[in-house]
Formats: structure tokens, sequence, C-alpha cells
């Protein structure tokens, strides 16, 4: 059963002059994750903000749940939980504060409300700081916050709006940590992200949307199969390069000459292929001035998918440009 | 919709644990208008002339809390305008709680804290001189006026918060709304000694009407007022009752509406 559908959903920013949805069709299977995968302004958030009824879309239809969220938005909330890219919590009040007054909004009683926060911040390692106000938090603290206050109620359909944008390393591992145990505990996950790899860390299917479409759907395999997987890329004096193709040409079977120093090349022995390199080009008495080996990321995929590469911002660009311009 | 109370109740009490969680939010908003007291008590009070037994603190004290209150708008529509900036009301929105109960929680916050500032205020103007010479029915009806017209003023501010959204864009609206009313009045200085067309906005200001209400509920001859022998200064009490119920009538929906339909 699919927990929602959305069906040629258009929508358009200051009296058409930005389209931000141009027919967007996408399904959630229950008990699945789907991940979302676009640039800025390619219609993430649009998207979710129609799913989650803060938005009404200028044309099409969606479900949640199997219920319209045009027409049954009071319905709809009942059933979902919304964690936006910024915390959406009062940042004065202390996260137990926030808690507590979420479950009074979700109509739970008093004591159950204490119990559901205490449960929460608990579960979400953040009892030693529930007394502290959230402007205190630091980044990763926040969002688990704000998750957890989508998680008051058991929500049928949950919606993660780039949980883990602007976080540094450390707030993403425990945020996805975080969001593997909710998958495990079979909660239906519309996830939005820039990363690749955010997408196939916690994703079982990915929709690659570009210009308010979804342009790909796949499994993470299925698509990076499409985008070819690692790649190794040598940038020599450019004197080198024609030896250089010719020792990467033994390497992987079609090396790509992109500029007049660099030599990017398919590979598909991963840390192996970049030792034979290297050592070849030792033999030959090249020193690369840059070696790497490549994970496809997601300009790859917009750029073997669309033919360009994922252009920031260009939708969200001439839309007024709040909260860091994403609409 | 049985839970439209209950869910007031929760945005209300998030108001107030806001100040108890920064008490200093909770000092700086008194510390405003008590400063005001003190300002004009002592800069303008000395030369300032009036007939009024007690002198110009008597006068003066009315108008402070009408402007007091009356920047209310203000102050409502900065904090609802600071939730849509951070996604605080997106997630209102996507729960489900009753239409109206956000905005109205709001407005009950900011109609509490006034209570306090009038407090706060009514004990800093008897400590500089003020002494009210009316019955004690006729004070708590003037404290009652203005802490109503504050209350018909932040439905004002709940529509402006919502329309113009930025913060400190919505700062700006609230004082270049809030300070001409409030000075193009009877408030500070008599109107008489404003160019014609001046006196017969100050005549027709709301914020006048509610001033010489206030005067006349605390003991005082209506001497700043009174000057064109227009209809409002005749009948302060009528005026500043209707205008707080047309306030009411109009913005209430307004903004309710305007809540349900807002998205950033």
């Amino acid at each position: 059963m699919k927990s929602v559908i959305a069906q040629h959903l258009t929508k358009t920013y200051r009296n058409g002059e930005v389209r931000a949805l141009d027919d967007l069709s996408l399904d959630v299977e229950e008990g699945t994750v789907l991940g979302v995968l676009g640039p800025n302004g390619a219609g993430k958030t649009t998207t979710v903000r129609i799913l989650a009824t803060l938005l009404k879309p200028d044309s099409g239809s969606a479900t949640v749940a199997g219920i319209d969220v045009v027409k049954h938005p009071d319905k709809v909330r009942e059933l979902i939980g919304l964690s936006g890219q910024y915390a959406a919590v009062d940042e004065t009040l202390t996260g137990w504060d926030n808690l507590v007054m979420f479950g009074r909004l979700y109509h739970l009683g008093k004591t159950a409300s204490i119990k559901r926060a205490d449960e929460l911040l608990e579960r979400f390692s953040l009892t030693d700081s529930a007394r502290r106000p959230i402007k205190t938090y630091s980044g990763g603290m926040r969002r688990r916050l704000d998750l957890a206050a989508s998680l008051i109620v058991q929500p049928k359909v949950l919606f993660l709006d780039e949980p883990t944008t602007g976080l540094d390393p450390r707030g993403r591992q425990e945020m996805w940590q975080v969001i593997q145990e909710l998958v495990k505990g079979g909660v239906t996950l519309l996830l939005t992200t820039q990363y690749l790899e955010e997408a196939d860390q916690l994703a079982d299917e990915i929709a690659v949307i570009d210009h308010g479409k979804v342009i790909a759907r796949g499994t993470s395999d299925a698509l990076k199969k499409q985008v070819g997987g690692e790649r190794l890329e040598i940038t020599v004096e450019s004197a080198d390069i024609a030896k250089t193709q010719e020792i990467v040409s033994r390497i992987s079977t079609s090396a790509i000459h992109t500029d007049i120093r660099t030599i990017s090349a398919p590979v598909t022995t991963g840390s192996i292929a970049l030792m034979d390199a290297l050592r070849s080009l030792d033999e030959a008495k090249i020193h690369p001035l840059d070696i790497a080996l490549k994970r496809p990321s997601l300009d790859d995929v917009f750029l073997s998918l669309t033919g360009h590469v994922a252009e920031d911002e260009v939708i969200a660009q001439p839309v007024k440009k709040k909260r860091g311009g994403k609409k | 919709m049985k839970y439209v109370i209950s869910d007031v109740m929760t945005i209300t009490k998030r108001q107030l644990l806001q100040l108890a969680r920064i008490p200093e939010l909770l000092v700086f908003s008194t510390i405003q208008p008590v400063m005001f007291v003190l300002l004009f008590r002592f800069v303008f009070g000395g030369s300032i002339e009036t007939s009024q037994p007690g002198g110009y603190v008597q006068l003066l004290m009315p108008g402070i809390f009408v402007q007091t209150v009356a920047f209310t708008l203000a102050s409502t529509a900065v904090g609802l305008a600071e939730d849509m900036k951070k996604g605080l009301i997106d997630r209102f929105r996507s729960l489900p709680i009753s239409r109206g109960a956000v905005v109205i929680g709001r407005t009950f916050g900011d109609a509490l804290l006034n209570i306090l500032v009038l407090t706060v205020m009514a004990a800093a103007g008897y400590a500089v001189g003020w002494r009210p010479t009316s019955g004690a029915l006729s004070i708590f009806l003037a404290f009652l006026f203005l802490f109503m017209f504050g209350y018909a003023l932040s439905w004002i501010g709940i529509y402006v918060g919502l329309a113009v959204k930025e913060a400190r864009t919505v700062q700006s609206v609230g004082f270049l709304v809030t300070f001409p009313l409030t000075f193009l009045s009877n408030a500070f200085a008599p109107t008489t000694g404003m160019p014609k067309a001046l006196q017969y906005f100050a005549e027709w200001n709301p914020v006048s009407s509610m001033v010489a209400a206030s005067r006349q509920l605390f003991g005082l001859k209506n001497e700043f007022g009174a000057t064109a022998n227009s209809w409002p200064s005749q009948h302060p009490l009528e005026t500043s009752l209707l205008y707080m119920v047309l306030l009411m009538a109009i913005f209430i929906p307004l903004s309710i509406r305007k809540y349900k339909n807002t998205s950033l």
C-alpha cells in the first residue's frame, strides 16, 4: 500500500513567474523510506510543504495515508510528523518545555505530555540538556529535539526536510543514526536531501528531482549504476598528460580526458586501482599534482541524468530569499 | 473543536514561560514605560502649564498608559513575525490544533503582560506624584479600558505580523504607526498648539479618545482635548468603546483568515 501519493503537482510562486513544481509525481510505499534528492531550488521543500498541508498546490493532488491533503488537511495533520530544515522550536524555552508544549498541542493530557517528553529526551540522548534553553544547544542537538517534537504521537508518515543540512560531520552522523533507528521501527519516511551519500545511507528508494520534476527514480544501487561507480581522478603537468592517459587506460576501460591537465576515469576496483595508478606513475617518473578516488556526487548524478551539473538555486534565486532561499 | 481552549492556553502559557526563562524580557518590557513616566514627568512636567490640581503628572499618566498599551501593536507583531521566521508557525500549522489558537493565544499572552506593565507603571506614577481622584470603581474601569484597548490593538499587530513577516520590518512598521498615533493626540500636550489639520486628526485619533476617557475615569477634567468641540472629545468613553469594538470586529476575523492562508 502506498502511504504517500503525489500526482501531477504544480506550484508557481510570484504569480507564475517562478515554477517551483512542474508536474511532479511520486509515491512512498508504506514502511519504506523515499529519499528526494535534488539541488537547492529543485522543489524539495515545496513538495514537503504541500504534503504536510502547509501549502496548496496550484494543480494536482496528493494523499497521505489515503487522505487528501487539500480536502482534509486537519485529518492529515493528525497522522504526520514534520521536521524541517530549520529547527522549528521555541529557542528561548528548554527542550523539556518544548516537548511538553507540543505534547499538549497534540492533545495528550498533562501527565502524558510530561511522560512522553521525558521518554523522547532519553531516546535522543538529550536528558542532560533537557532543562537548558534550546539556544544553548549545538546544531545537532537542535535537530534531534526538532525530530523528537515530530514524534510526540507516533506519526504514520514522517517528513524530514533536509535533516542534516548545515550540520557538521559529527552532527550528521548522529542524525543518521537516529533516523536509521526510526526506520528500523517501521515508520514511513519521506526525506529530502542534497547529499547522495545521505540518500544512500537512509533511503530504500531515491527520487531525483530537478526543476520541479522527478527526473529519475530507483534504488541507490540502480542510480549509481546509471551514474557509474567510483572514479579515479589524476592531475598532472600538461606535458605528462598523454603518458598518464595511457597508464590510466590500462586500469580503466574508458579514460575520460577532462582538460589539459586532468584525467577522470571510472574504476571498479577502488583503492587497488588507486595503488596501481600510483605505482605506474612512479615507474614512469610522473609526479601527479593531485590524485584521488572519487565517489559519485550529486553533481555526477545530475551530470549523467541531465547533462548539466546541479546548479545551485537556479530556480530558487528569484524566489524570496527567506530562510536560505529554500522554496 | 473541543480542544480550542486548551490549545489557546498552551500557546499563552508558552509566552509566560518565555518570560520565566528570560527574566530580562520582563525587565525590559517594564523599564521602557517607567522611563517614559520619569522622562515626561521631569523633562516636560516643569514647563507645561496646567490649571489641573496636582499638576502635569495627573494629565501625563493617562497619556503614558495609553501610549504603552498602544505599543502592544508592535510587540505582538514582532513576536509573531519572529515565530514565523523561525519556522515555529509552520510547525504549529502542521499540528492538529484549532485554527485560531496560535494567534488568539498570542494576544492573550501579550494582554497578560500588559496587566503587569500597567501595574508597574501605576506604581511608578504614584511614586512621582500621580493621584487619581475618582472612586475605586472608576479607577478599575479606567484600567479595564486601557487593557481592552491594548488587546484590540494587538489584533492589528497580529495582522501586521502575518502580512509583513520580516521581524525587523515589522518593528519599523509598528513604530511608524504607533509614534504618530500617540504623539498626534492629546496624550502629552494640548492639541490647541497643533496646526488646524492635525488638530482634527488628533480629535478623531482613537488614542485621544482613550486618553480623554481614562482622564475622565481617573477624575480629571479633559483639559488637553475639546478644542474642536468634536463629538469624540465630547464623548470619550463612547468613542473609545466604539473604536475598540470596531477594531476587533475588523481585525479578529481578518487576522484569523490571514493566519489560515499564510504560507511563507
